[in-house]
């Protein structure tokens, strides 16, 4: 009853001058839209830039390096076990590329939980023949059912379909630059020479972009076995294993274990790719600050108008203390009266948002090098949503709080004796 | 004998800006129930002061000051909204309604503050005030939009809606014209002597002052009788 007369009260002095309220909720209605719609948009593209990369990147590659061998003949001899050891001109060991007993490790993989899929990968390195000009290039074995589901490949296919490699055999997708120095087509074939001198004809399935020029004018996709083939090796060679995790954050724990378990190298992307979380938690950082200022922006126009609304309102807070209401109940209204606004506002605030980011979604935005992307890319996360309403409540809250602290101060007999 | 309604021992107030200035010296007056006394003295005597610290409105004072026999503490902010609330009406020079309401919800807030009836029970209440005053029909018009004799009746009105042991008036004909002086000074002595409601009254109109029961005179800070 006691807060439900405070809050008519503060209704009252609301609608009473309704157009400097409208202005106040205004003020928060402009900042929680350009809030909203900032972050949506910035962290649209900021998924856009990491999808770009972190989407085609494997969790945990799973492959042999070449390297040198850790454990050199000069360990093994006891005599010398404590003393450091000065060895010169290591060579890498000559290591055979493919993954030794590759279908045990994928049996294994199959069952672990935590894992979402993997795809098994082979490359070789072939040049196209296209008359008197070799095109040194690169060929990947891969399975284009599972390397769409898990990677996106087919997303990056402009023409054509990636599951036609498994379909057709000796089949190949070019890189949208490659086909483009081959002068060739879908339905097209191409000469591949391999690196031991033989050669196939491989029928053009499709054409990818990537979106990266230099990596467009080098690849080729087929399937596992067409390359098994060109390469001569039995069909459990393969040179890799992607791995995409239900948790991307385990990877570098799962890498290690994974490299104790199959004795194999095995690559996280958090290592992989580290500068691409740094740039996309820096471009996070900055949406988020220019977002908050907004609101604080806001909250200092709620203060604003309080403020100048109390000065207005002294004859009444006056009034209604000389005929009985408290210090406190005086603050609770214009605390009220702050909260609505910043609550209403707030509110319209996040419709506002949500309009604005739906309009920039319907923008067009071509380029060569995203071909999945045709419009403006909008992060409609409802995170934004949450920490939009519940700043804005606590911007208008302290806004209110300080002017309304004000007027539970003021003396009326210092207002009644002043007239 | 009558009860003791409002009683002042002791008082002293000083004003501290900017030199210490002592302004009401040593007062001591008691007011019995259904009294309608004013208050006169010249401007700057401490008459409005002295009505500020009865009013509890003011707390910077030495001595004590009784309401309804008990005594009013210096620093419980709650406590003295409370007792204004209940036990004292206002009525001011300048009228003082909140233009944001109609005269009706002017009337009933004190009455909503105080919270000892329904919404409906204290309107009910509060149209029966402006029907005693004579001004019903302005019931539903906004502050703002009645005439300063009328306005002044609405805060009588306001003033008797939780029904106070006390009704305490600054200047409540100052800035109004024979006339409407004449209609407020009729309604103060109507309650008074139909309802034997208790007044006080600071006034510096003789002739107002000379029509009520008892007229305390003061001059620089004391009380002369």
């Amino acid at each position: 009853m006691k807060r439900k007369l405070l809050i008519d009260i503060a209704k009252s002095l609301l609608f009473a001058r309704w157009k400097q309220t409208l202005v106040a909720a205004i003020g928060v209605t402009f900042s929680i839209t350009m809030f909203i719609t900032l972050l949506s948009f910035m962290s649209g593209l900021n998924d856009l830039l990491d999808g770009l990369i972190l989407n085609r990147t494997p969790h945990i590659k799973l492959f042999n390096d070449i390297k040198p061998n850790k454990n050199q003949p000069v360990k093994l001899t006891t005599e010398y076990g404590l003393a450091h050891h000065f060895i010169e001109s290591i060579k890498s060991d000559a290591n055979r590329q493919s993954i030794y007993n590759s279908e045990a490790i994928l049996e294994s993989l199959k069952k672990d939980k935590r894992v979402l899929g993997f795809s098994p990968k082979l490359t070789a390195q072939i040049f196209f023949n296209d008359g008197s000009i070799d095109i040194t290039g690169a060929m990947n074995g891969i399975d284009p059912i599972e390397e769409s589901r898990l990677f996106h490949f087919n997303d990056y296919v402009t023409s054509g379909n990636s599951a036609d490699l498994t379909k057709i055999s000796n089949s190949i997708i070019l890189g949208k630059g490659l086909a483009g120095k081959l002068l060739v087509n879908i339905g097209d074939v191409v000469q591949v020479t391999t690196s031991k001198g033989e050669r196939f004809q491989l029928k053009v399935v499709g054409l990818f972009q990537s979106g990266i020029r230099d990596f467009d004018d080098v690849q080729s996709y087929s399937s596992v076995n067409t390359v098994q083939k060109i390469l001569s090796q039995p069909s459990n060679y393969i040179s890799a294993i992607q791995v995409k995790l239900n948790d991307m954050t385990l990877a570098p724990k799962i890498a290690k274990e994974y490299e104790q378990l199959y004795q194999i190298d095995a690559e996280d992307v958090q290592t992989a790719n580290s500068q691409f979380e740094t740039g996309s938690s820096i471009r996070t950082l900055i949406s988020y600050s220019v977002g908050i200022t907004l609101l604080i922006v806001a909250g200092f126009g709620i203060y604003n108008i309080l403020n100048m609304m109390i000065f207005e309102k002294m004859d009444s807070i006056a009034i209604l203390k000389a005929t009985g209401f408290s210090g406190i109940d005086v603050k609770n209204i214009f605390i009220y009266i702050a909260i609505s606004i910043g609550l209403f506002g707030g509110l319209v605030g996040l419709l506002l948002g949500f309009s604005l980011s739906a309009t920039i979604d319907q923008i067009p935005f071509n380029t060569a090098s995203l071909p999945t992307i045709k419009t403006y890319p909008i992060n409609y996360n409802p995170k934004f949503y949450v920490i939009g309403i519940v700043f804005s409540f606590i911007t208008t809250y302290f806004a209110g709080w300080f002017p309304a602290r004000k007027a539970s101060k003021i003396d009326p007999v210092v207002i009644i004796r002043g007239k | 004998m009558s009860t003791t309604i409002l009683e002042a021992k002791q008082v002293n107030k000083y004003f501290h800006d900017p030199i210490r200035v002592q302004v009401l010296n040593d007062i001591n007056f008691s007011i019995n129930k259904g009294e309608f006394v004013s208050l006169t003295g010249k401007s700057g005597c401490g008459k409005s002061t002295l009505l500020y610290l009865l009013s509890t409105m003011d707390t910077d004072y030495e001595g004590q000051i009784y309401i309804d026999q008990e005594e009013m503490p210096k620093k419980n902010e709650n406590f003295l909204a409370k007792i204004r609330n209940e036990k004292i009406g206002f009525v001011f020079q300048f009228h003082y309604l909140l233009n944001e309401f109609n005269v009706l919800n002017n009337v009933m807030l004190p009455g909503l503050k105080l919270n000892k009836y329904s919404k409906e029970e204290v309107e009910h209440r509060a149209m029966d005030k402006l029907k005693i005053l004579g001004i019903e029909h302005l019931a539903l018009k906004k502050a703002n939009h009645v005439s300063g004799g009328e306005k002044q009746r609405v805060a009588i009105a306001r003033a008797l809606i939780n029904e106070p042991h006390i009704i305490m008036g600054d200047e409540p004909t100052g800035n109004l014209d024979k006339k409407n002086s004449d209609m407020v000074f009729d309604i103060f002595n109507r309650l008074s002597t139909e309802f034997h409601q208790t007044l006080l009254i600071v006034t510096h109109d003789p002739s107002f002052a000379e029509r009520t029961h008892r007229i305390i005179h003061m001059e620089d800070g004391r009380i002369v009788l």
